[in-house]
């Protein structure tokens, strides 16, 4: 992965003393706390529900066994012992005290960490594949283009007061598992005939209350100009986004008033108004880049542990439920990646422990070349664990509770932390998510329900992704009392959808059963076993769907 | 409005007397010396305004791009006016007018201008900063400080001169 420079380095402890002197001057109220919140925003630091929250980028998802240690410490000296993984693949603490955040900070600067750009109105973090470098499929490693990205995005001095947030996803694979069209930019990594890499870039996409899918801006933008055009991109952005109105302040309202083609002319423009040669991504820095992410050194002998796999999976059906579920082939014979489920029943989705922080650091260096993954939907991965190590993974996970064999069906579900802790929520999310896994507690049912992708939002903010959920459910306050609108046939990936709302909003205590009546309509309709209820949805309609939960219309 | 006491931090940390004097829409003209006057009241007296033997300077709206104005090339100063600091289209401006139109003039930033902005300003190519009244410019100024690298190699470093050092 990558190593700090000289320059980065500084960069991350020069910010460090920078805000250590923002908070001074906040408590010396020599800053108001309108001076101020901008300032604490572009710092990743939110004055929530309860207190101040502070949000900690994890690039591309992507952590060292040292990092995440450093997690675990700050969990455990300046939070409550726990931490959130976000969606964006970020990490959350929701108890910091303000005068102890500079200190965070330089925790997490001495581990090549920041929290700069996690929140305000600029570049945020740039989330990935979290299959990058092992799946099959891939056309490119898309890690090193990301550091690039952040490099270019860090304190970009013309983009950091931007009309709204701007968010940025990569994926090197046809299969797009970062939803890089619910980007304000997208980058798909593909190769042109002469075998060159470029990117089909996506713009405009995002959730919130108006979803749209990203429309493609350009089919091929050449690696050498990854920088400049997304530059164009953001200078187009920054002049002409809606600054009256925060609701329709995103790339994605600009690309809908102007079209993808009017916008893709003024971009065209700036472009060709001024070439500075020195904003080529050369080739020459590209593989530098690329060094940093080359492969580990695979057992090119390892087993592929067939014969053992099949032993223990006979002997423990526990290990087989797990195995199927939880890990995913990796494009090394031999090898396999491992999802530690953070859906466990009764904790918040995301959630994790300092202690099990540690003890997957622990196991990493152990097993996945001391590497840690987080996945966009709020679980974790060891990418690249020997297949004859797959029982001992599973024993060592089940002591501290991350092993739960969940990863895709429905009680795998992303989920915004809602009422609970955010101070925009309209209604709680996450006692709705344990509300279906108590209904959904038979692992056997689960497993005959098949792919689910389940995603809960406490209000129209979408945190939770609710447009794109196989079945989504949006939090809503009526006259103070909890409901929950419920939307089916939505995908992230490359057969992007937004769910359908299947009818009124039901109440909280209603919001299993209602679960159950949908699910009970697609086991009738399914075409089989191996039709997903996506698959079923998209076939069948909505229509059979709604007149289970509301009667014949 | 004429502010004769005031001063302006340059973008190598020095703080020095305004050479500009500020003219709101009513104030006569003076016979003499560098005036900085709005666009709205530049573009309604074009002509006298340029005809004066004195630098001309003109304060700019955000939406508004200086470099598109045919009377650019005349103008000793162009300013943008920040009537909130999360404005960030004086950002994209100032670097189109300083890097791609070569634009050698002074740029500056006025209104809500506060330290925490001075350093991405000046690498936008803004080199003046009127800094909000209720603050002092000298700390502001501390601002250039705030990093000593940068990404982006294509834009510049703040360096803050010998002089301005404490």
């Amino acid at each position: 992965m990558y190593v700090y420079n000289d320059v980065d380095q500084r960069i991350v402890d020069e910010r460090v003393d920078q805000f250590r002197d923002q908070v001074r001057r906040r408590l010396a109220d020599e800053l108001t706390e309108d001076e101020f919140r901008p300032l604490r925003l572009m710092n990743g630091l939110y004055l929530q529900r309860h207190a101040y929250m502070l949000r900690v980028a994890i690039p591309y998802g992507l952590l060292s066994t040292r990092q995440m240690r450093a997690l675990a410490h700050i969990a455990r000296t300046w939070d409550k012992g726990y931490g959130h993984f976000t969606t964006r693949q970020n990490i959350q603490y929701n108890w910091p005290e303000l005068e102890n955040v500079p200190d965070i900070l330089a925790a997490l600067a001495a581990v090549e960490m920041h929290a700069i750009q996690t929140s305000g109105n600029c570049v945020r973090n740039i989330s990935a594949d979290h299959l990058a470098g092992i799946a099959g499929d891939e056309v490119v490693d898309p890690r090193p283009y990301c550091e690039l990205m952040r490099q270019w995005s860090t304190f970009h001095p013309e983009f950091s007061y931007l009309p709204r947030k701007f968010k940025l996803a990569f994926t090197g694979s046809p299969d797009d598992r970062a939803a890089v069209r619910f980007h304000d930019i997208g980058y798909r990594a593909v190769r042109n005939a002469a075998g060159e890499v470029g990117f089909v870039v996506y713009v405009g996409g995002g959730l919130g209350r108006t979803p749209v899918i990203g429309e493609v801006i350009y089919d091929f933008v050449p690696e050498v100009d990854l920088l400049r055009v997304t530059e164009s991109i953001l200078r187009i952005y920054n002049l002409e986004g809606d600054r009256e109105n925060k609701y329709k302040a995103r790339i994605k309202i600009l690309v809908r008033r102007l079209g993808v083609e009017e916008f893709r002319n003024r971009v065209d423009a700036d472009l060709a108004a001024h070439h500075d040669p020195s904003m080529d991504l050369s080739p020459a820095a590209v593989a530098t880049m690329t060094a940093f992410f080359a492969p580990h050194h695979y057992d090119p002998d390892a087993p592929d542990a067939d014969a053992a796999l099949a032993a223990q999976t006979k002997a423990d059906r526990g290990f087989e439920q797990w195995r199927r579920k939880n890990t995913v082939p990796h494009k090394v014979p031999g090898y396999h990646g491992v999802i530690l489920s953070l859906k466990v029943p009764g904790i918040a989705p995301g959630d994790a422990t300092d202690d099990q922080m540690e003890a997957v650091a622990a196991l990493a260096d152990e097993v996945s070349f001391g590497e840690v993954r987080v996945l966009h939907t709020q679980n974790l991965l060891l990418a690249d664990v020997p297949s004859d190590r797959l029982y001992e993974t599973w024993q060592t996970l089940k002591l501290v509770r991350l092993a739960e064999p969940n990863v895709g069906t429905l009680t795998d579900a992303i989920c915004c932390p809602g009422l609970d802790f955010c101070s925009l929520a309209n209604a709680s999310s996450i006692p709705v998510v344990h509300q279906i896994a108590d209904a959904f507690s038979d692992y056997d049912e689960l497993y005959d329900l098949g792919e689910i992708k389940l995603k809960v939002s406490g209000c129209i903010n979408a945190c939770g992704h609710h447009h794109i959920g196989h079945i989504g459910i949006l939090g809503i306050d009526r006259r103070g009392e909890e409901y929950y609108q419920i939307s089916m046939g939505g995908s992230e990936g490359e057969d992007a959808a937004l769910g359908d709302i299947i009818g009124r909003a039901v109440p909280k205590a209603d919001v299993a059963d209602v679960m159950r009546k949908l699910l009970a309509v697609y086991v009738e309709e399914r075409s089989g076993a191996e039709e997903r209820l996506l698959d079923t949805y998209r076939r069948v309609g909505l229509k059979p769907f709604q007149e289970r939960v509301y009667g014949p219309a | 409005m004429a502010r004769p006491d005031h001063k302006l931090l340059r973008h190598d940390g020095a703080v020095v007397d305004d050479p500009f004097v500020t003219l709101d829409d009513a104030d006569p003209v003076p016979a003499e010396g560098a005036v900085l006057v709005s666009f709205a009241r530049f573009d309604a007296d074009r002509a006298a305004l340029l005809g004066r033997a004195a630098p001309l300077g003109v304060v700019f709206g955000a939406a508004q791009d200086a470099s598109s104005d045919p009377d650019l090339a005349r103008l000793a100063a162009v300013a943008w006016n920040f009537t909130k600091f999360a404005d960030g289209r004086p950002y994209s401006h100032a670097r189109n007018l300083r890097f791609r139109f070569g634009f050698s003039g002074e740029i500056r930033a006025i209104g809500d201008v506060l330290r925490d902005q001075i350093h991405y300003l000046a690498r936008c190519g803004f080199d003046a900063f009127e800094v909000r009244a209720d603050r002092d410019p000298a700390d502001a100024g501390q601002g250039l400080r705030d990093f000593s690298v940068n990404y982006q190699p294509w834009l510049p470093q703040p360096v803050v001169s010998a002089a301005a050092e404490d």
